[in-house]
């Protein structure tokens, strides 16, 4: 539908999505907030006075940054296998016809349509029986599985916007198969792929349920994380930097995968 | 320098050959084999990985279990489905259920407003911003975003210091006390998960519904009215009909999600709901048909949910 | 003789025989679903046909992907590259065939000199309009020097005006240039203002090939009849009764003379009776429908020599002769 900006919304309405979206964002303003609290046991509110200290503290926890660099390298390389596996199945169906495309589809958004319990419990049983010990690749498998459909469906998206005519006049003006990836394919999907991969890094940084499911010994930071939740509150200041700290890192990625998949749409 | 010269005294140059181009020859003339070797890979991972891994979970479900000795022997036994009837099972099944459908609801009915304005009335920079404010949550850190309601919700929190404030403590109590969604305290009830769940996953309704508002072409909403309909006609008869994909999609992801999670009802609370179940079972008790059988019913429930909204046309919507 | 096509065997496309003259502007004419597009893919190497080859020069290219053909195309949308600069897009071509940076300047400068379209070197394609891009894609489809070049409804997306222009800019580039044009399109008088030659296509088959002169005064079917410029098809019994031949037969508009009634024809004319139904006014001339005392109607155009507009309303509802020279009426399918 047409936006007109010219037409005022019912005040009633206006008031709703402002409600929530002050309500999307509340919590986090409130765990900023805290992070800068002197207070150690209890999350008293108004909170008694701000401090910068536990900061420094956080920062030299040594088990925090190893669960942290666990959690990036996870998400990198499981970024990694989503790109290529998503950009295949989005480059076949591409080329497919109707039925095809769907059964497809509707294989790649199983893993992430289903609750995490259940991915999670298939995978382990299945590395069970195969007798596969858990360890940071299960993990990563268990990843790339329900990452992958992030980078699908920027790409199938951005293959649409792209038709067919520039790789076939590629092709006409004498450049191979290859050649026409390289300087036609390739930078026409650049940045979807690199959207997708991104949501891809950032949905992989986040999750648990799977994780935990598929994980050895080592932990990631966000599993971590809800072992504070479960426990009496004994880290909580240092929880809040870690949280806030959390929320910043993910916001990056966000915002460039963003940028990027936009980006497209301004060019043609 | 050059003129313009007859066709046939100007040579042709021809792209050097090699052996890539001899091999993308040999490729295009095979379309086939070109889409083997594309499907290949993720075909591989997620038919026969994934699929088989559920397949595999399924027959687990039927394994014979021995709760003296915690041994799993491979055999064919109705017993786990049977324990999902007894004891507090059921009430466990039925609470996820409704605890998803509720949450669903409340998604829908918060989410589709804030579509609606996004499609209907926000102008293009406003659109973005708006759009990028329920991005962020919605890729932002799950746990961290729980962790954030645990904190807001203790009785030492925001929301009882407001409550206290405005003189509604009273109030909270008394829903405190209510049967069902009732809890110790914010922080330990249902009425606190209720709220958390909901949180959580309203990005996930809102952008589905948003995106099918916006391919609502403007040509119709203007036939619809051109043919004397007044404007809550156009909208319960042509747009919200036409934004039910979007919202069976986001519905999708709001139930499902509700349905297996345990880490909200383990923060918040101590009631038990199905995916809490099956973490015992796996963890302590190493039951994994017992699990599996207990998995296989939200499994079951969602796939059959997939199909149907894969008729509704949602998939677009996604 | 530079392109033929022995059985081009797609669904779309039923056993169509073609060749093609070295060095001229040939068209493909037909209505959309016809196969010309078809026909042309095949040509160009994107479509494979189920049965039969095609020859360019003599040489088997069937099995040879597009890029190893020495055909190029210019696409109806385009297909301009979008991240590149027009420079690049016209160079694309040389770059691939590894030519030294110099020639390549030279060549893609001489170029776009020739399409009209200097200084654009720089800019990106979202940066032209339609009529633009359309010179810049056949820019880059002509530097590589290829024996012939394909061209896929290139002037569709123009308005009428600019249509026109182009018309003629593409035949004098194909006269300059010497290269063999393979044309498709459905817009018959586009066909009959540039063509050489020119293949109607129906319905998968080609119903005829001719020059545009042959074609239009000499139509082999009756589809030929009707698509191309306007006629008046002429069927049996009427059809008998004026000529005294069962055979169809068209003629054309403005072939026909509005006659007194009464009197006889002269010996070397047909002739019809009938009333004149509707009078469009063109400026130029007068269209009449006119419908006949023997059944069904007949369309005269004649030119606003004498008439005014004032006679033209008048003429409503007269009783008229129709006349034509015997020799104007085409007898579909050969003559009588």
């Amino acid at each position: 539908m047409r936006s007109d900006s010219s037409r005022r919304a019912p005040l009633l309405l206006t008031l709703v999505v402002a409600a929530v979206i002050i309500f999307l964002y509340f919590p986090a303003t409130v765990i900023a907030i805290y992070a800068f609290t002197i207070e150690d046991k209890l999350v008293t509110f108004p909170p008694p006075s701000l401090t910068l200290n536990w900061f420094p503290i956080t920062a030299g926890r040594s088990d925090l940054w190893e669960s942290f660099s666990y959690s990036l390298a996870i998400a990198s390389i499981s970024m990694v296998f989503a790109t290529i596996l998503g950009t295949l199945a989005a480059a076949a169906v591409n080329r497919l016809t109707f039925r095809g495309k769907d059964a497809i589809a509707f294989l790649l958004i199983l893993p992430i349509a289903l609750p995490g319990i259940v991915t999670g419990i298939a995978l382990s049983s299945s590395m069970n029986v195969l007798g596969i010990d858990k360890n940071f690749w299960t993990i990563v498998a268990g990843h790339v599985t329900f990452c992958t459909v992030t980078v699908y469906n920027n790409v199938i998206a951005r293959f649409r916007r792209m038709g067919n005519s520039q790789i076939e006049a590629s092709m006409d003006l004498g450049a191979s198969g290859f050649e026409t990836f390289k300087n036609i394919i390739l930078p026409g999907l650049a940045t979807a792929l690199l959207a997708g991969a991104l949501l891809a890094f950032a949905l992989s940084m986040d999750e648990i349920i799977v994780t935990k499911l598929l994980s050895g010994s080592e932990t990631t930071l966000p599993v971590w994380i809800y072992s504070q939740l479960s426990n009496r509150p004994r880290n909580r200041p240092i929880t809040n930097v870690v949280a806030l700290f959390v929320l910043a890192t993910t916001f990056i990625p966000v915002i460039l995968a963003y940028r990027w998949s936009e980006q497209a749409s301004s060019e043609e | 320098m050059t003129t313009p010269a007859h066709a046939k005294e100007r040579e042709t140059v021809r792209p050097p050959s090699s052996i890539l181009r001899d091999i993308s020859t040999f490729l295009y003339r095979r379309p086939w084999l070109i889409m083997t070797l594309l499907l290949a890979p993720p075909l591989l991972w997620l038919g026969v990985v994934y699929l088989g891994s559920l397949g595999a979970l399924t027959l687990n479900s039927f394994y014979i279990y021995n709760s003296f000795s915690g041994q799993v022997t491979p055999g064919f036994t109705l017993n786990n489905y049977a324990k999902l009837f007894g004891g507090s099972n059921p009430t466990i099944v039925f609470r996820s259920a409704g605890m998803a459908a509720t949450v669903t609801a409340i998604c829908m009915a918060l989410a589709f407003p804030v579509g609606y304005y996004m499609a209907r009335y926000a102008s293009p920079r406003l659109k973005r911003f708006l759009y990028l404010s329920v991005l962020l949550p919605l890729w932002s850190s799950y746990i961290v975003r729980i962790y954030a309601w645990k904190t807001i919700l203790a009785n030492e929190g925001v929301l009882n210091w407001f409550l206290n404030q405005v003189g509604l403590a009273g109030a909270r109590d008394a829903l405190l006390t209510a049967p069902v969604i009732g809890g110790n305290s914010l922080s330990v009830s249902i009425i606190g998960m209720l709220l958390v769940f909901v949180y959580v996953w309203l990005p996930y309704m809102i952008l589905p519904i948003q995106a099918s508002l916006e391919r609502v072409p403007q040509s119709v909403l203007d036939a619809s009215s051109d043919l004397g309909a007044r404007p809550f006609t156009t909208f319960w008869k042509v747009t919200l009909p036409l934004a039910i994909p979007g919202v069976v999609a986001g519905s999708i992801f709001t139930f499902s999600l509700t349905l297996g999670d345990y880490i909200i009802p383990n923060t918040l609370g101590s009631t038990l709901f199905i995916g809490n179940i099956v973490e015992r079972n796996l963890g302590a008790n190493n039951n994994l048909p017992l699990a599996a059988a207990m998995t296989v019913v939200p499994m079951i429930v969602m796939i059959t949910y997939l199909l149907l909204a894969r008729k509704t046309g949602a998939f677009d919507a996604l | 003789m530079n392109v033929s096509r022995h059985f081009g065997d797609v669904k779309a496309v039923d056993r169509v025989h073609l060749d093609v003259p070295d060095g001229e502007f040939f068209t493909m004419l037909g209505p959309s679903g016809s196969g010309k597009t078809t026909c042309l893919r095949m040509v160009a190497g994107f479509d494979h046909p189920t049965a039969g080859k095609i020859e360019l020069y003599g040489q088997d290219v069937t099995n040879l992907p597009p890029y190893e053909r020495d055909v190029t195309t210019v696409f109806q949308d385009y297909a301009l590259f979008p991240h590149m600069t027009v420079f690049d897009n016209v160079a694309y071509g040389l770059k691939i065939r590894k030519l030294p940076e110099s020639q390549i300047q030279q060549q893609v400068g001489d170029m776009l000199e020739l399409v009209r379209l200097p200084g654009m070197s720089k800019r990106k394609p979202s940066q032209l309009s339609g009529g633009q891009r359309q010179r810049v894609a056949l820019a880059r489809a002509l530097v590589t020097h290829p024996r012939v070049l394909l061209l896929d409804e290139p002037l569709g997306a123009l308005d009428l005006k600019l249509r026109q222009q182009m018309q003629i800019e593409l035949k004098n580039i194909q006269q300059q240039v010497g290269i063999t044009f393979i044309y498709v399109t459905h817009d018959q008088e586009e066909a009959l203002t540039m063509s050489d030659h020119i293949a109607i296509f129906n319905l998968g088959k080609i119903e005829q090939v001719g020059t545009p002169a042959e074609v239009y005064e000499h139509p082999a079917t009756e589809f030929v009849a009707g698509f191309v410029g306007v006629s008046n098809l002429v069927r049996s019994p009427l059809a008998e009764s004026i000529t005294g031949s069962p055979q169809t037969f068209s003629i054309r508009p403005e072939k026909i003379r509005l006659g007194e009634v009464g009197g006889s024809a002269p010996k070397n004319m047909h002739s019809a009776t009938g009333i004149i139904r509707e009078v469009v006014y063109l400026g130029i001339n007068t269209r009449y429908i006119v419908d006949l005392d023997g059944g069904g109607e007949l369309m005269v155009v004649e030119q606003n020599m004498e008439t005014t507009s004032m006679d033209v309303v008048e003429a409503r509802g007269r009783k008229v002769n129709l006349m034509w020279d015997k020799s104007h009426a085409r007898f579909i399918g050969g003559q009588a």
